[in-house]
């Protein structure tokens, strides 16, 4: 059986690497003694499967892992306890909100996953000069960019991954009680981006404002992943949706309290 | 406001592995500083991922944390990068458990575990807003201590650390304590800091460079002496005489980050009595002291479900010579079939057939690699070391490895060692391609590492008195070596930098007059000197030339017996004499034979503390014969004093 469980990164543990994270999965999964299946051979690894990778720095209120369990031991597991019980053999900051399973058959995460949608808080901007890039950037045809392919220069168009950019105006607090940004002194750009069939990250979007904008973490500011979405077939949901949330979520089971 | 976290926040995004500096390890405890408990910055002076495995600051943390008078928080040397950033934006050496300023604490503790680390603690000391020098130092200053093995010849950091712990930490951080607690209730006066240093002098184990004057003739060292008759002329080594009345760490540091030796440690013996001449860490820690074997059953379980890791590390300077150690090892194994697999290493692996059977049974899953360390190429250069393995243990050693399924070999040796010929040189290489001949009868592509160090002689050591042998010689036998190699199929030879070792030698015997050198090494930007990529050994050779030292006279010449040595003040136990006579055995190319299932020698590290080796087994462990002088017979020696060095403890 697969679960597909969902958490946040949020507050000082931002700054561990995706590898970081999924060593720490390792140990928190063994602590509690979930029966998670193995890989064959000669040094056998437990079964996980990641989705797409945060960068070292960014936030995210929406990660997602899935868990193969083994399937003799799979039906004693209590799903809607897992949250409960998986928080605490986490560091602050990575908080699992909800568990659910992850139908056979599924797309795994970095496949099915289209876009995602960022919160970038920049300090020090002249939001009117923000409103103005994001339009000049959406009414653009092509966004040429330089980038590294296999140690090769390639140019690749950003504009077709650019599926929209808001200006919020002033940021507010973000579950300021795990040590989320606070916004103080930030502008609040919301840009939703493709991760198919090359994903964009959100540095590389600030490259293209004029003037170029660093990665905001770099000059301050902070970038959360908001939300990330599987887009098929006209409709769009979550991965995992958070239980009680507004938007439908068929295979959410519990959260956090 | 003592959080600085705000501030260290936004600088973090533009460093290199930024989760070096958050803490957040399932372990971590945030001090309570209050007006009455004695503040300790634990402070390792290299990177995090060096850093926070190290066990002795991991034990002295949670014994301070328990204390009610005591709180204690770690730091680490933060990387050139941020250090930069840090110096930019005004921001002093942090804790990483409460990003408080280093200043915020009464001590600030180093670990001292290597010599190429004296800049990094300068550097530290620096950053913490701390005067450079003791003697410059105010009340209001923390105090700057050190302890751990290169405190054994503290003397070119002398000037700069207020004072030093030999030995055993775990029971005097707590005299230490208390003694800093009072003069904190005191009101620490503008004149105090002198009368709490006296007062420090008088714990045992606890050396106050300040506390002694220093008398050269000519460049000749003549003596160290206390200035007060309540000073001791002799600071002598703390050693705790039961480790299981101190079973830490008990909840061991998780961190967040990958570090070295990323696994489960526990600490099954501490000291070793092989009696191998090159090592400073088997002549120091002495006697052995066996932690019960129902304790380190508990410690392993209660550590693999608390820290979810699954790996196991029996730690020790030789780990097969624990009494039992088939029976813990089965134990361990057996415990964790009901729940999580738990592979089982024991780093520091004895030459012979028998440990090869344990390693065979612990690595069930990934047998990749075994490391062995013959030490010396020719059974001669063994003698003289006294690591006394003949070429046929480890023959066999290498032989049941290779018929167990294991595929690489990796051997350490070194090179430099006193009377040391060119031939002795290129039996290193003779065993690496006879090793590569044993595993082709098992495999098609048998692979053996040679690893070759420049050995550095080290205090309290019968090598003590050696000339180190220069650069260029060093570089002559690594080279003789690669033209031995070059067309040896299967065999990598990889060497230690010479120069490196040379530095290492400038600090390790040096005397005070060597903190002039260190800091100016560190003046002109020379931090981080054990990282290859920031190594410069002329910033070393042209701080020593400034200050007219020679390098010659403090690393190459041979000592003379009768010279004063810059750390005869201190003591480890061991008997001056005892190590001289075994110096004279090591040229005479005598062995000596361990002392835990032989007569004892009288060293000193037992009789002089009036304790005993602590082994649960009056005999050598099976088949652990080899290695121990054993059926080697001993000539030209004569045990003196009484065997008072064995006591068998029924558990």
């Amino acid at each position: 059986m697969r679960v597909r469980l969902r958490y946040t990164k949020l507050g000082k543990v931002r700054f561990t690497s995706h590898r970081d994270v999924a060593r720490l999965w390792e140990r928190a999964l063994r602590r509690a003694g979930l029966p998670v299946a193995s890989t064959q051979g000669f040094a056998p690894r437990p079964r996980l499967h990641f989705g797409l990778a945060l960068s070292t720095g960014h936030e995210s209120l929406a990660e997602y892992l899935d868990v193969d369990l083994r399937d003799d031991a799979a039906g004693d597991v209590d799903l809607a306890a897992l949250p409960a019980v998986l928080t605490p053999l986490l560091p602050p900051g990575l908080t699992v909100e909800a568990a659910g399973v992850s139908e056979a058959g599924e797309a795994s995460l970095q496949q099915a996953v289209t876009q995602c949608t960022w919160w970038l808080d920049l300090p020090g901007s002249d939001p009117s000069w923000l409103v103005a890039e994001a339009a000049r950037l959406l009414a653009a045809e092509r966004l040429p960019v330089q980038r590294e392919r296999k140690g090769r220069q390639v140019v690749d168009d950003l504009r077709p991954g650019i599926l929209d950019l808001s200006v919020l105006g002033p940021a507010t607090p973000v579950a300021p009680e795990r040590g989320g940004p606070t916004g103080d002194g930030c502008i609040r750009l919301e840009a939703v981006l493709a991760t198919q069939p090359r994903g964009i990250r959100p540095s590389e979007l600030m490259g293209v404002f004029s003037p170029a904008r660093p990665d905001p973490v770099h000059e301050g500011g902070r970038v959360v992943r908001a939300r990330q979405v599987i887009s098929a077939g006209g409709a769009t949901r979550e991965p995992l949706g958070l239980p009680g949330a507004a938007t439908p979520a068929p295979h959410a089971v519990a959260r956090a309290s | 406001m003592d959080d600085l976290w705000p501030r260290l926040e936004p600088l973090l995004a533009r460093v290199s592995k930024p989760a070096r500096y958050i803490g957040l390890e399932d372990g971590m405890v945030r001090a309570d500083l209050g007006p009455r408990t004695v503040g300790w910055l634990l402070t390792y002076p290299d990177t995090y991922e060096v850093g926070l495995p190290n066990q002795g600051l991991q034990i002295l943390y949670e014994i301070l944390d328990e204390r009610p008078d005591a709180a204690a928080e770690r730091a680490y040397a933060p990387w050139v990068d941020l250090e930069a950033l840090m110096r930019e934006h005004g921001l002093p050496l942090f804790s990483v458990d409460s990003h408080r300023p280093a200043t915020a604490f009464d001590v600030l503790a180093f670990n001292l575990s290597a010599e190429l680390v004296y800049t990094n603690v300068l550097n530290c000391i620096d950053l913490a807003g701390i005067p450079l020098r003791s003697a410059e130092r105010a009340a209001t200053d923390p105090l700057v201590a050190a302890g751990g093995h290169c405190t054994y010849n503290p003397e070119p950091l002398a000037d700069f650390l207020d004072f030093v712990v030999l030995g055993d930490g775990e029971a005097v951080v707590g005299e230490i304590t208390e003694v800093l607690a009072e003069w904190k209730a005191s009101g620490r006066g503008p004149d105090s800091r002198p009368h709490v240093l006296r007062e420090l002098s008088h714990i045992p184990g606890v050396y106050v460079p300040s506390m002694y004057d220093v008398v050269y003739e000519g460049a000749d060292l003549v003596a160290v002496t206390p200035r007060y008759p309540d000073v001791p002329e002799v600071v002598e080594k703390r050693t705790i005489a039961d480790l299981a009345a101190w079973p830490y760490p008990k909840r061991q540091l998780v961190p967040l980050t990958e570090v070295v030796h990323d696994r489960l440690n526990v600490e099954v013996f501490r000291g070793c009595t092989r009696g191998c001449r090159f090592c400073q860490a088997g002549m120091i820690t002495r006697p052995v002291r066996e932690r019960p074997a129902d304790q380190v059953r508990t410690m392993v379980a209660e550590g693999v479900r608390r820290t979810g890791y699954d790996e196991v590390a029996l730690t020790s300077l030789s780990t097969a010579d624990y009494s039992g150690i088939e029976d813990v090892v089965r134990d361990v194994i057996a415990a964790d079939a009901c729940t999580q697999p738990v592979s089982v290493s024991l780093p520091s692996l004895r030459v012979d057939a028998f440990t090869v059977g344990i390693a065979t049974e612990l690595q069930r899953a990934r047998r990749t690699g075994l490391t062995f360390a013959p030490e010396a190429g020719t059974w001669r250069m063994r003698r003289v070391i006294n690591k006394l393995i003949s070429d046929e243990d480890l023959y066999g050693a290498v032989e049941a490895a290779y018929a167990n399924g294991w595929r690489r070999m990796k051997l350490y040796f070194l090179t430099g060692l006193p009377t040391e010929t060119d031939e002795d040189t290129l039996g290193i290489g003779r065993l690496a391609r006879d090793c590569v001949e044993i595993g082709r009868r098992y495999h098609r592509s048998p692979s053996v590492t040679v690893s070759v160090g420049g050995f550095v002689p080290k205090a309290f050591t019968p090598f003590q008195w050696f000339g180190q042998n220069t650069v260029g010689e060093l570089a002559r036998k690594i080279g003789l070596l690669r033209d031995d190699l070059r067309h040896s199929r299967g065999v990598q030879l990889k060497w230690h930098d010479p120069k490196a070792s040379l530095v290492e030698g400038i600090a390790s015997r040096g005397d005070r007059r060597i903190g002039a050198v260190i800091e100016e090494v560190w003046r002109r930007g020379g931090t981080f000197q054990e990282w290859s990529e920031r190594f410069d050994v002329d910033l070393w050779l042209d701080a020593m030339a400034a200050h007219g030292l020679s390098v010659d006279w403090y690393v190459h010449r041979h000592r003379r017996e009768d010279e004063t040595l810059p750390w005869d003040h201190l003591s480890a136990g061991l008997h001056k004499d005892f190590l001289w006579s075994d110096w004279r055995d090591a040229l005479d190319e005598v062995g000596l034979e361990d002392c835990r299932w032989t007569p004892c020698y009288d060293c000193g590290a037992c009789t002089g503390y009036g304790i005993e080796h602590v082994v649960a087994s009056t005999s050598p462990p099976a088949g652990g014969s080899q290695g121990t002088g054993q059926g080697h017979g001993r000539v030209g020696v004569v045990a003196v004093g009484l065997p008072t060095g064995l006591r068998a403890v029924g558990r």
